[in-house]
This record gives structure tokens, sequence and C-alpha cells, in this order.
């Protein structure tokens, strides 16, 4: 997993409220059983005008000039809920995404944007709205470690993330080798477990 | 100190405490579809590393199959037998059961697991499938997860899972005539909005979640998510045992017997307390649908469709205009007597037995409108069987319905079949996002029998006059 530590690039508005995932890579756009390409699909329902064809609505933010591969999305409450699938996030890392800024996010949307690079950042809804209303293309700096986002007036907005994801992105880390370190504290426990609740194993 | 039921299932499954409010919890079984499971699989076998506890692990192909007569691997959705090969074959690999096309167990995911008694009170099962949380109905804890999380799952058997605040929803009284489970949570989300659960674990409770069928505490548990929240359950009780009982992979004999005894035990304290507490009126709810894209667009079936000027904010205002144009609907418009293209009953929130019991009521001796196009799916292989030794498919049939094989169907669009654009849809399934179930398609949420009732008339409309000559 690529490691997440300062970024610093444009940040494309999409403030709508309740973004789900089916909207974020339409079930058609998954098409293969591999996460390859799926930054074509990304929003392909709101980005062509033509889904099949392809054909670019030049209205949608990301087609429009100074936004194209923006690696920031600004984004509405409750952004990436609905389907659980991870299929989401690989898209918007294919597309080149690295951190979405929104007031709340669906919860598994979150925490699988944590397992493959992606910061998902969390701000009240007030700093998001103002930074999404901007009438032109405005660039911002997050720094990870200081937990800041620099606006182009160089305020720093201070932002929250639980330390567990944090360090997760910061060292790129393998979730799945970390815990398996802790194996025997697992297979001690499966024992104790198994002599409570034997019904529950087959 | 008193601890609610959440509580008390997450200290049975901690393997440790991680610092910073987070856990690592014990993952008594994980399920997979062929949509997202093959990825876990994949991922895990690229990464060199093996399933831990394959008989705990299993894999339902629902999502993509095909769900007309004389199915097989081959797919109206384009390149969907790749997805169908590619997740047997891992599995296979994997020695992980498969509830394969032609299987007698076959079906959606979280039909199936609670109706093979895979899913049990107490244990925690997770599936790369948002919808996992219907499995809560038994009161399992039971979670949806990503791709990635679930080969953490099958490598490890735990999950790093940061601990959920806990909420009390209880409806209380007795539901009116024509009114259920799958009524009470669109009201519930339209009246705290489709992110009023969000970091929560949800406990439904109360007389009137009591006195659901435990698959009513299904469909309830189901749209949890819908809701934003982690997951939602209902404690078990007498009735859930009894519909656990003698179910093909529930504890038998002398295991049996000890957990009923633990069961019994599956409850919050008295004087537990709950981060946040909603209370509700049960007898108060009508018959609910939804007007728009969102869940939370939700209003009684009587009502009219709200105007933006008067939405509590901008954002939301722009949102209601969003979905007023998509839906085609202006602001004032009544929900009874929008004529409707389609009818759909199906999906995991509402296509078990007692829904098509319930549906069936409405529509014997009746005929689908002219024009209109309605398809019911039964949830699982064994639910439509049992519909079948019932006769309730003849019903289906008589009425106009196409009865179709199990599967997620036209609950979600993959480019296989839908609706077709601008179609107007009533539908018994949980998501009413823009094209959720085809492109443009204009889906309505509603309960069985509001979908059954809006067939007969070729409108939406109410079921209860329906109910009450039945
Ligand atoms: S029936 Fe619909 S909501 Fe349920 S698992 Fe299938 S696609 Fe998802």
């Amino acid at each position: 997993m690529d490691k997440f530590t300062r970024l610093t690039g444009v940040a494309a508005p999409l403030f709508r409220a309740n973004v789900d995932t089916d909207a974020i890579i339409p079930s058609r756009e998954m098409k293969r059983v591999s996460k390859e390409g799926l930054g074509e699909g990304m929003f392909a329902d709101w980005r062509y005008s033509d889904v099949a064809a392809r054909v670019e609505n030049p209205d949608f933010v990301l087609n429009r000039l100074g936004y194209r591969k923006a690696p920031i999305l600004l984004a509405g409450p409750n952004f990436g809920c609905g389907s659980s699938r991870e299929h989401a996030v690989w898209a918007l890392q294919d597309y080149g995404i690295r951190c979405v800024i929104a007031p709340s996010f669906g919860a598994i949307f979150q925490s699988n944007c944590v397992r493959n690079g992606i910061l998902p950042l969390v701000l009240p809804e007030p700093a998001v709205a103002a930074l999404a209303t901007a009438d032109r293309p405005q660039t911002l700096t997050i720094d990870l470690a200081a937990q800041t986002v620099r606006v182009p007036d160089g305020t720093e907005l201070p932002f929250t993330i639980a330390p567990a994801d944090k360090e997760m992105l910061l060292e790129g880390l393998d979730a799945i080798g970390i815990t398996l370190k802790r194996l025997p504290a697992i297979q001690d426990f499966e024992g104790g477990y198994r002599a409570r609740y034997p019904w529950l194993f087959f | 100190m008193a601890r609610s039921l959440v509580e008390k299932l997450w200290e049975r499954h901690c393997v440790a405490d991680l610092g910073d409010g987070t856990d690592l919890l014990y993952i008594d079984r994980v399920l997979l579809h062929e949509r997202t499971g093959s990825m876990a699989l994949k991922g895990l076998k690229e990464q060199g590393r093996t399933v831990r506890r394959p008989d705990r692990a299993f894999v339902c192909m629902d999502h993509i199959v095909d769900t007309l007569p004389g199915r097989g691997d081959a797919t109206v959705m384009p390149g969907g037998t790749a997805f169908i090969q590619e997740t047997r074959a891992a599995a296979v690999e994997a020695g992980i059961r498969v509830f394969d096309i032609g299987d007698r167990g076959q079906g959606i995911v979280h039909v199936v697991s609670p109706e093979q008694g895979i899913a049990l009170p107490g244990a925690t099962i997770v599936c790369p499938d948002s919808h996992t949380c219907t499995q809560g109905g038994l009161g399992a804890l039971a979670w949806g997860i990503g791709s990635t999380e679930a080969a953490h799952a099958l490598a490890t058997q735990t999950l790093v899972v940061k601990r959920p605040r806990t909420m009390r929803v209880r409806f209380e009284g007795a539901l009116s005539p024509g009114v259920g489970a799958k009524d009470m949570v669109l009201h519930l989300i339209a009246a705290y909005g489709a992110g009023g659960g969000a970091g929560y674990a949800i406990e439904f409770a109360g007389s009137a979640v009591t006195a659901l069928s435990v698959e009513g505490r299904m469909t309830l548990c189901n749209m949890a998510v819908e809701f934003a929240a982690w997951t939602g359950l209902v404690a078990p009780d007498a009735k859930t045992i009894d519909w656990v009982q003698g179910r093909p992979f529930a504890p038998k004999g002398d295991l049996w017997d000890r957990a009923v005894a633990d069961w019994q035990e599956l409850v919050s304290d008295a004087e537990a307390v709950f981060d946040k507490e909603i209370v509700l009126d049960a007898p108060s709810i009508a018959p609910t649908v939804t007007w728009g894209t969102s869940p939370q667009h939700a209003i009684p079936l009587t009502g009219h469709v709200p105007d933006p000027e008067r939405a509590a904010d901008a954002n939301a205002a722009q949102a209601q205009r969003r979905a007023l144009e998509y839906m085609g609907l202006l602001p004032g418009d009544a929900l009874i007597g929008l004529p409707i293209n389609g009818a759909f009953i199906g999906s995991c929130t509402n296509s078990r037995l007692s829904d098509l019991r319930a549906a069936a009521a409405v529509l014997k001796g009746r005929k689908v409108a002219a024009g209109v196009r309605a398809i019911c799916v039964p949830g699982s292989t064994p639910v439509k069987a049992a519909a079948e030794a019932e006769g309730l498919h003849l019903i289906f049939q008589a009425a106009g319905f196409e009865w179709r094989e199990s599967g997620c169907s036209m609950c979600f669009f993959a480019g296989g079949e839908h609706f077709g654009k601008g179609q107007r849809v009533v539908t018994s399934t949980n998501r009413n996002f823009e094209n959720r179930q085809g492109p443009g398609t204009r889906s309505h949420l509603a309960s069985p029998v509001t979908v059954a009732a809006s067939a007969i008339a070729g409108h939406i409309a109410d079921p209860r006059p329906l109910l009450g000559e039945a």
C-alpha cells in the first residue's frame, strides 16, 4: 500500500450529501474481477453525458478546466454511503484521488480508504462548504503527521483522525501482517472461546 | 456495571485492546459472494496467504447470477461468467463451501446464512456486503466490510474494529394493520435522516419489535445501513430460538441445549445506558414509501412530495431538487395515484417466505394492471421451494407476476437486466439511489404489500383496503 504523508494539489468540489458508492462506481463499471481500469468508470453516470460512448459531460467538476486529475475531492456529508464495494475506493485511487475531505463518511467506505492509502479527512461541514464554494480551483496542502490542511490564504485547519488509521496511512502498513504478529494471542483466545461457545465451531 | 447487548457481544469477542477505542475482534463467520468475495480470495492468494478456517467461511452465488429459469454460468450481465467461475474456483481451492447455482441452498447471502443456521445469535458475522446487518435480526453482531477487510478476516479470523457508540431505537405500541417492518425502518430514516445512525450500533427494541416475526426483524436490521449505522440487531428471544432450531448448520443435541442457555442471557441489562435513545410511536406509523433518491426521502403513502423551498437548509433543498428532477416529480404531487411501469418483490430486505405470503394475500384473485412489469424473486432457493409447496407461485403467476429463480436480480443494476430509463418502479428493495435499478430508473421503496397493491392498481396504491377484504 502507498504511504500517505503530505499532499499538495487541487481540490475538486463535489459537495452533495449522501453520495453513495453506486454513484462513485456504478455496478456495470465493475467489469472484471480486478482493480484495473476502474478509474475510467468513476462517477460514470455524472461524468459522461453518454456513458457507453464515454462522451464527457462538460459540467461535471472533474471535466472542468483546472480540476481534471485533481487529487483531492471536497465532498458532502455521508460521502461513500451505501454498498460496501471497495471498487469505489479503487476507482478513486486509479483515477488519482488521494484524499477526500468531507463532513462525514459512510463507515465501510472510510475504512476501505484507509486500507488503500486514501486519506478520508473529516472537517466540519461549514469549513468544507466554504472551500467547496470557491469559484476557481484551489490548491490545498495536507500534512497527515501534523494533521493540518493548509488553505490558499495560508490558514491551517486542524483535523482529527483515529491514531490507528493515521499510522496505517503514514507507514503504508500491511494490516494482515500486523495482525498475524498476534497469532499466538489469537490462538490462545480461540482455545478459551471454543470451550465457552463450542456450538459456534463445526 | 450494567451493559447493553452490543457491549456484551463485543466483550466476548475481544481478543485484544489495540488502544484508542479500537479492538481486535474474533470473527465467527465470514461470508462471501461472487461480486466482491472473489477479490478477497484473489487478494489473499496474491499475498501467498491462506484461509485460516475454511469451515467457517461460506460463499453464495447471488449478485451476478441470472434469475431467469434454466440459468447457468452464462449471465445477461456482460462478463458476469468470469465473476462466477473465478469465485467458484477460488472457493473450491480454499476449501470453502459454495451455495452454487443449482444448489438447493442457493440464494441471497443474507437470506441463506440465517436460513441455513450459519448465522446464530451472539455470533460475529462479516461479509463484504453492506447489508450483512440483516443478520442482526437473529441477535448476531453482523456488519459489512470491504474486500480487503474480508481478506483480513479470512486470514486471521479477526478484524480490527473501532468500538461503535450504542443507540437503542424503541418502537413502542402495536403497529396498525397493513404496516410492517419495512414501513418502520423507512419511517425511522425519514425522521432522523440517512446519516442519523452514523457511528452507532443500534439495538432495535420495544413492544412493536418484540411483536415482529424473526423475518420482520431481519427486514428492520437490513436497512440499518441505510441509516448509516455500523450495524443493527434485535435481542434474541423464544421466537428466535424456535426459528433457528433444526436448521442445517445450527447446533444439535447437547450443544443445542448449551447454546439456548447462553442465548437466553443475550439481552441488554435493565440499567444499561446507551449513547443515544430514540423512541417512536408504532401505532402512528403509516405505510411508508419513498419519493426521492435517498431512503430518507420517505413519507406516508398518503402524503405529498415535499417542496424544496421548505427544506431545512440549502443543502437539503438542493438534494431535494435533484431528486425531484431525477424522479420526474413536482413539489406537492400525491404519491397515491402515481402511474407505475414496474413492480419488484425481492432482495435481502423483503423476499423471505413471510413477505411472499403477505404479497400473495393481496394478489390472490387479482390481476396486475396492464402495462406494469411485475417480478417476484424469492430470496433463496429454499424460500422458493417453500412458497411453491404452499402454491404461492400460482397466485403470483395468475396475477401476472414473473416468478424467478433466487438471487439479487433487479435489486441493483450491473449491466444486465433493468427496468429502463424513466421507468417508475415500486420495489421492496432497500436502495432508491439514482440508477440503482438501471440507468434512469425511478425506484420507490415500499413494503411487499404496498408493491403488490400498486402492481394491481397500476399506480402507487394503498394496500390496506385490499388487506381488509382478504
Ligand atoms: S439483494 Fe440487493 S441489497 Fe441485498 S445483497 Fe443483493 S444486491 Fe445487495
